[in-house]
């Protein structure tokens, strides 16, 4: 399980050449998340990649060869934070849910409760979400929408966005 | 200075003039019209008329591969763009600066299926180096500038410039400024490599004993043949180019082993499978070179030199990795060798291994001599042929099967930029738009395109192109009737099922077709007249010749690499092989 962190330019096509990479090696992506940072011209992307034996140098060499990528880091490869949420739906009444939430860590809320149908957000890691997921297999299961990994290093270190290279002619 | 106002359509074709550009290739249609009516007002850009869009990328292609300089072509929307798409992928896959501009239907059309609308920015996506939407008019001079700066620099590329109509629209003008700097986020560029690394890999050069260069398409993009031609004399080992190297090393040279690879020489696929030492510069390992990667080089240490990070570590992983400009780290390489006054001496021997397996199975270059039952013409003394009657000084492109190769084996490439073909993508039909493209570049220059019976129809309508602009290019046609090369694997894998390969009762007659575009048309099918009527064709000057060449039809490709072997495994003859 590799989670590559990349900044790109927020324009149109941008996404696609980005995506064009993983499909063009029949790689699959198993999650993407993508929005703009503080600078507006720029997208930071977190994506899971679980191929086994997917090359990531040589891919991450090739994202950085995208004129629209900006920098592309392996957080796996640092000392790196990743967070998940997920939002969950469950024919189930708010006890229940509070129930089966007991057993896990992460933080949960209850958003909404209605005709006995339950919807909740967790947050934290993915592993553990992919846990609750699977217990909940054998559950009148109903819904689930998440964010896919975030992912951020640890300490000083950061996606520096390098200044713009200047290129003078005579 | 006087403000100057233009409309997108005029600014477009201002910014490639101010990009210096005095030639493009093009195909009008609606979507483009705009564009067409900017190029109609001025003389500065000149415009060349194809018959059909592939033709004008390739042609586009051929005057870039010859002059270094971008190639640059205008297409239309939907079919147009589409019909460019073979072009852009063969010039991608060969490194190739191409800005190709593509109308578009106008924005609010857009993702409305209109009439000859299509997704051009999604189609080329994965053939393209990189590629632009015009948003607004005012932006056409700044992406026109981008658009260069990012096909010519680095790894060279296609580049896709796709245009909406109304941007181009002569009732709206604007003020034209093109951009005397560019700003382009993080952009990586190589030129020198890293003092350590140079010291690593001289260290590595030195202590080698049996070193080989091989050099490829990027020593050629890097203009870095003088910088070769004096490593090669440093180290006074073997040299070999890839097809797309041809010319890079001077064919002549003592020290040049010829080409390597799936029908490379017997002596320079030898020569890598013997080495201790690969030092690979512009060149990228690829299947029809290193065969079954797994077996490839295995004695050998690795030093690679490539413009593009991605290219290193890809297929082989080396021991020094120098990503670069070639022809910047080859002088800092000559530099510390010469610093060292390095005695190559050592390597006498090797050279000498080289030499013999050279004399063992090497080709033979003077097939012109022998005599053939039945006077049939083998391929081969085609090209001997040629290589005679042009003083090996020829422009040659060509198309791609057997009659390829036999031109790139038998050629002697002397410079860089001569040897025009599509390696990486394999494209038949290349040939003859390539030279137009390089004839246009080089006007007094001759310019040959050797191909095939199968080729040349795939973009034979540029007979036509040729006509309109008289341009003087000599086809040599090797004529076997049959899809060679297919017929070949179908030989040497299938037992001999000829599956398809076959169209002799419908094969145009080439004379008559060329002359019905106002050409000559020449027919040979003796060896015993193929000299004269060579250098017949080579000596009308100002004639397109199409000499229609009858080879025997059996004739295969040897050396041929054993498929999954390693480099040493070959086949040699249809009796011999070096393998069990």
């Amino acid at each position: 399980m590799n989670h590559i962190a990349l900044l790109m330019e927020n324009q149109p096509g941008a996404l696609s050449r980005v995506i064009g990479l993983f499909s063009q090696r029949g790689y699959n992506i198993d999650s993407l998340s993508v929005a703009p940072t503080q600078d507006e011209t720029l997208s930071r992307l977190t994506m899971t990649i679980g191929e086994e034996g997917a090359d990531i140098n040589q891919i991450l060499k090739q994202l950085y060869k995208l004129v629209d990528v900006v920098m592309v880091q392996n957080l796996s490869e640092a000392d790196s934070l990743t967070l998940e949420l997920a939002i969950i739906k469950l024919n189930k009444d708010k006890t229940d849910v509070e129930g089966l939430l007991n057993n896990y860590e992460f933080e949960r809320e209850i958003l909404d409760e209605k005709d006995n149908y339950t919807v909740f957000k967790v947050l934290g890691d993915t592993q553990e979400i992919e846990k609750l997921l699977s217990e909940l297999k054998k559950e009148e299961f109903l819904e689930v929408t998440r964010s896919g990994t975030l992912g951020m290093t640890k300490g000083n270190e950061s996606l520096a966005t390098n200044d713009q290279t200047k290129i003078s002619y005579d | 200075m006087a403000k100057v106002m233009t409309s997108g359509g005029e600014a477009l074709i201002k910014a490639l003039a101010d990009e210096n550009v005095d030639i493009i290739f093009g195909y009008p249609g609606g979507a483009a019209l705009h564009i067409y009516d900017a190029i109609y007002q001025q003389d500065r850009v000149q415009h060349i008329l194809v018959r059909h869009e592939q033709a004008a990328t390739h042609a586009a292609d051929g005057f870039a591969r010859a002059t270094g300089k971008p190639g640059v072509c205008l297409v239309t929307s939907g079919p147009g763009a589409t019909n460019a798409i073979t072009g852009i992928a063969t010039a991608y896959m060969d490194s190739i600066p191409l800005v190709v501009i593509s109308g578009q239907v106008p924005n609010h059309l857009i993702g409305t299926d209109a009439f000859q609308e299509t997704d051009m920015m999604g189609i080329s996506r994965p053939i393209v180096k990189h590629s632009f939407l015009v948003q607004k008019p005012e932006e056409i001079p700044v992406i026109v500038k981008k658009a260069f700066h990012i096909a010519t620099s680095g790894r060279p590329g296609p580049v896709v410039i796709d245009v909406p109509k109304n941007l181009t629209d002569p009732n709206e003008k604007f003020e034209y400024k093109f951009p005397s700097d560019l700003y382009l986020r993080s952009f990586a560029l190589y030129d020198e490599a890293e003092n350590s690394e140079v010291k690593k890999a001289v260290k590595l050069l030195t202590e080698a004993e049996r070193p080989v260069i091989y050099a490829g398409g990027g020593a050629i993009n890097s203009n870095a043949a003088e910088e070769i031609y004096e490593f090669g004399k440093l180290m006074g080992c073997p040299v070999t180019n890839t097809l797309m190297g041809l010319g890079v090393y001077p064919a002549s040279d003592e020290q040049f082993v010829g080409m390597l690879g799936m029908h490379g020489t017997y002596e320079a696929n030898m020569v890598m499978h013997e080495a201790d030492l690969i030092m690979a510069i512009g060149a990228r390992f690829d299947d029809r070179i290193t065969n079954n990667p797994n077996k490839f080089g295995l004695q050998a240490k690795k030093i690679h030199i490539d413009s593009d990070p991605s290219s290193i570590d890809k297929i082989i992983d080396v021991d020094v990795a120098m990503t670069g400009n070639a022809k910047k780290v080859i002088s800092q390489i000559n530099k510390e060798l010469k610093a060292m006054n390095f005695d190559n001496k050592k390597f006498d021997g090797w050279m000498k291994k080289a030499m013999q397996w050279r004399a063992e199975h090497g080709l033979n270059h003077n097939m012109l001599d022998q005599k053939n039952p039945g006077d049939i013409i083998l391929p081969q003394q085609v090209i001997q042929s040629a290589y005679k009657a042009t003083d090996g000084k020829a422009f040659v492109t060509s198309d791609v099967g057997q009659h390829q190769m036999f031109a790139a084996q038998y050629y002697h490439f002397n410079e860089p930029r001569k040897w025009i073909n599509s390696g990486g993508l394999g494209t038949m039909g290349f040939g003859l738009p390539a030279a137009m493209g390089v004839k246009f570049a080089f006007p007094d220059e001759t310019v040959a395109c050797i191909t095939g019976e199968g080729s040349i129809q795939m973009c034979i309508q540029e007979l036509s192109t040729c006509g309109q602009y008289g341009l003087p290019i000599k086809i040599i046609n090797l004529n076997n009737r049959a899809l060679g090369m297919v017929k070949q694997w179908q030989d040497m894998q299938y037992g001999g099922r000829y599956s398809s390969i076959s169209y002799e009762d419908s094969l145009p007659d080439f004379i008559k077709l060329a002359e019905s575009y106002g050409h000559v048309g020449m027919k040979v099918e003796k060896l015993s007249e193929l000299e004269s009527a060579m250098e017949e064709c080579f000596a009308l000057k100002d004639k397109l010749v199409f000499l229609d060449v009858y080879v025997d039809p059996d004739e295969h490709v040897y050396p041929m690499l054993k498929a999954g072997g390693d480099m040493s495994e070959m086949f040699l003859s249809k009796t011999e092989k070096t393998f069990e």
